[in-house]
């Protein structure tokens, strides 16, 4: 399949929702920067075109659930969440204190809008199968969506879970993988190759497509196919780069998750987001 | 047991609409008519304990209660850390119903010995474990699981176990049970050998010493108040379960017992496994001969520290 370069420039709004992230950075001077960066379009595009929801009722039992199973990546959930008035932006400046309701993974009884506390991966696709199975057993209608990392898919029980979702032909359930082909020590050719990756996911029963995970229209297009087939659950394998958007960041591992961030790198990092 | 506890799933399932069950690979037929009458609140999800955990706590989350049933050492060990964050953490109504508590499953060996399963699950914030020690006694817990908030852990012992519970006793979640008085020691006791504490109550009582038997089907949250108060009365406390010895309930009160700070110290003995895999097959009751979990050695034990406080 043909999938458009990855090194596009980005738009204003993915600028202005990385800038958001920057301000948690700012607040907490941590984070999993690089894949937070990665994800950013994934979420977007869910968020403005795709899912439903109500941010004044974040539980509210008719809303699609989207369930970020790289809990590692949670500063652009919390960005999106934000730009989508779940909470002020200011919890942003408490991210990772004392005080804040934003830790270094998302929780549920914590966020606003936060489906499933996550952070050990492997644990999200399980999860989203009993939420759509709940949605079938009460005919609710909603959709499922989880986000999955590459390194997450190194876990068995993300594949103890495709199995399951293809058996019950969970047609309302949508996976869409960052695969931005890094993870903490290298690339994931090198810790553990995944490849072939969408025959993986289509061997285990999925309906599955590629796509530019920074391509705004291709998401858009993609999500909007979805279910590719009434059968089955489809996945989304999102071509993406680590740290998307920040030169410095871009595919460089020691930002994969950084701590003592300083004042110099903030600055830089709002820099860029102005410059591009 | 396992029998009466499904039956009850059967028949909790019938009456309200959040029941659902999940099975990983149980035998044919297992709750067949439930199958039948309820096939959309029915699921049998193969060898995936880690998955199945994750689906019960989805399921849960919007609104059901789940009852998972596997083998003991699978729901416990192999799942651990989806019962801890997806089950615990989320705090959600999912009841793992473990087969095979302690040495049921002897002659299958170590693999499947669920001898560190309450051990395993006091360790974590918001679970609750049930080890009842008789089918009359699932009878009356499993009303009380619908709607108890958080996940519970019920700990099934081999099925046909003999009905030692009185009828007219109640069952409250947390609550700890004084099945017999006495004055002379305290046996404090969880699952089937309620049984064997029983018996060694009456064999001392032959002897004169009056062993009471508190009876903790619920060894976490733990009935403290009611173990304390019942070790205040007494100059001996002994422990016996089938379970090993670090972590379980004898652990749990040897803890209250040394922060009660009672005026006088208690004579205190555990009895459970020691701190090894068993190295024999046989059965349930030969392992528990083996490591002395008897009524004639639990006799002896509170004989012993009867009379080391008598002398």
């Amino acid at each position: 399949m043909k999938i458009s370069p990855i090194e596009i420039k980005l738009d204003q709004r993915s600028r202005d929702l990385r800038k958001l992230i920057v301000q948690g950075i700012d607040g907490g001077r941590r984070g999993h920067i690089g894949s937070a960066f990665s994800l950013v379009e994934i979420l977007r595009v869910l968020y403005d075109d795709v899912l439903r929801y109500d941010p004044k009722n974040p539980c509210w039992p008719q809303r699609d659930r989207c369930i970020l199973s790289k809990g590692h990546g949670c500063l652009a959930l919390y960005a999106v969440l934000v730009d989508k008035g779940f909470f002020p932006a200011a919890e942003l400046k408490r991210f990772c204190k004392p005080d804040g309701i934003l830790g270094g993974h998302p929780e549920r009884h914590k966020v606003p809008g936060v489906e499933a506390s996550t952070g050990s991966l492997g644990h999200g696709l399980s999860i989203g199968i009993g939420m759509a199975l709940n949605g079938r057993i009460e005919k609710a209608g909603y959709r499922v969506f989880v986000i999955v990392s590459d390194g997450e898919s190194q876990e068995g029980s993300l594949w103890e879970a495709a199995m399951c979702a293809a058996k019950h032909k969970l047609s309302s359930l949508t996976v869409l993988v960052d695969y931005n082909k890094q993870q903490s020590y290298g690339t994931t050719a090198e810790v553990l190759d995944l490849e072939p990756f969408a025959d993986k996911w289509r061997s285990f029963g999925f309906a599955v497509t590629e796509v530019n995970g920074h391509g705004v229209d291709e998401l858009r297009a993609a999500l909007a196919q979805a279910p590719v087939d009434p059968k089955k659950p489809t996945a989304i394998i999102c071509h993406t780069i680590k740290g998307k958007g920040i030169s410095f960041c871009e595919g460089n591992l020691s930002w994969h998750h950084k701590t003592r961030v300083s004042d110099d790198e903030i600055k830089l990092l709002y820099a860029e987001l102005e410059a591009r | 047991m396992r029998q009466t506890c499904l039956n009850m799933v059967y028949e909790l399932a019938k009456q309200d609409p959040r029941v659902v069950f999940v099975g990983s690979d149980l035998g044919i037929g297992t709750l067949k008519q439930f199958k039948a009458e309820m096939p959309d609140r029915y699921y049998m999800e193969g060898v995936s304990e880690q998955n199945i955990i994750g689906i019960a706590a989805g399921l849960a989350m919007d609104g059901k209660v789940v009852y998972f049933n596997t083998i003991a050492t699978f729901i416990t060990r192999r799942c651990f850390e989806q019962v801890v964050i997806d089950l615990c953490l989320h705090h959600v109504p999912v009841r793992l119903i473990g087969s095979g508590g302690g040495m049921v499953y002897a002659p299958l060996g170590p693999t499947h010995l669920a001898i560190e399963d309450v051990a395993i699950f006091r360790a974590v914030p918001n679970m609750t474990i049930v080890a009842p020690a008789d089918a009359n006694e699932m009878r009356r817990l499993m009303p009380q699981t619908v709607n108890h908030p958080g996940p519970i852990y019920i700990r099934l012992g081999k099925g046909g176990d003999p009905i030692v519970t009185p009828d007219d006793q109640q069952f409250v979640i947390g609550k700890a049970y004084a099945i017999r008085e006495g004055k002379d020691a305290l046996i404090v006791t969880t699952g089937i050998t309620l049984k064997t504490s029983l018996e060694a109550a009456t064999a001392l009582a032959q002897q004169g010493i009056h062993a009471a038997v508190l009876h903790v089907p619920t060894v976490k949250p733990l009935d403290a108040d009611a173990i304390v108060a019942q070790a205040a009365k007494v100059p001996v406390v002994v422990t016996i379960e089938e379970h090993t010895l670090p972590g379980g309930l004898g652990s749990a009160v040897a803890e209250l017992i040394a922060e009660a700070n009672f005026p006088a110290a208690k004579r205190f003995k555990r009895i459970g496994l020691p701190d090894v895999f068993p190295d024999q097959y046989g059965s349930q009751a030969s392992l528990m001969e083996r490591y002395g979990l008897t009524a004639a050695h639990l006799a002896r034990t509170v004989e012993q520290l009867h009379v080391a406080g008598v002398s």
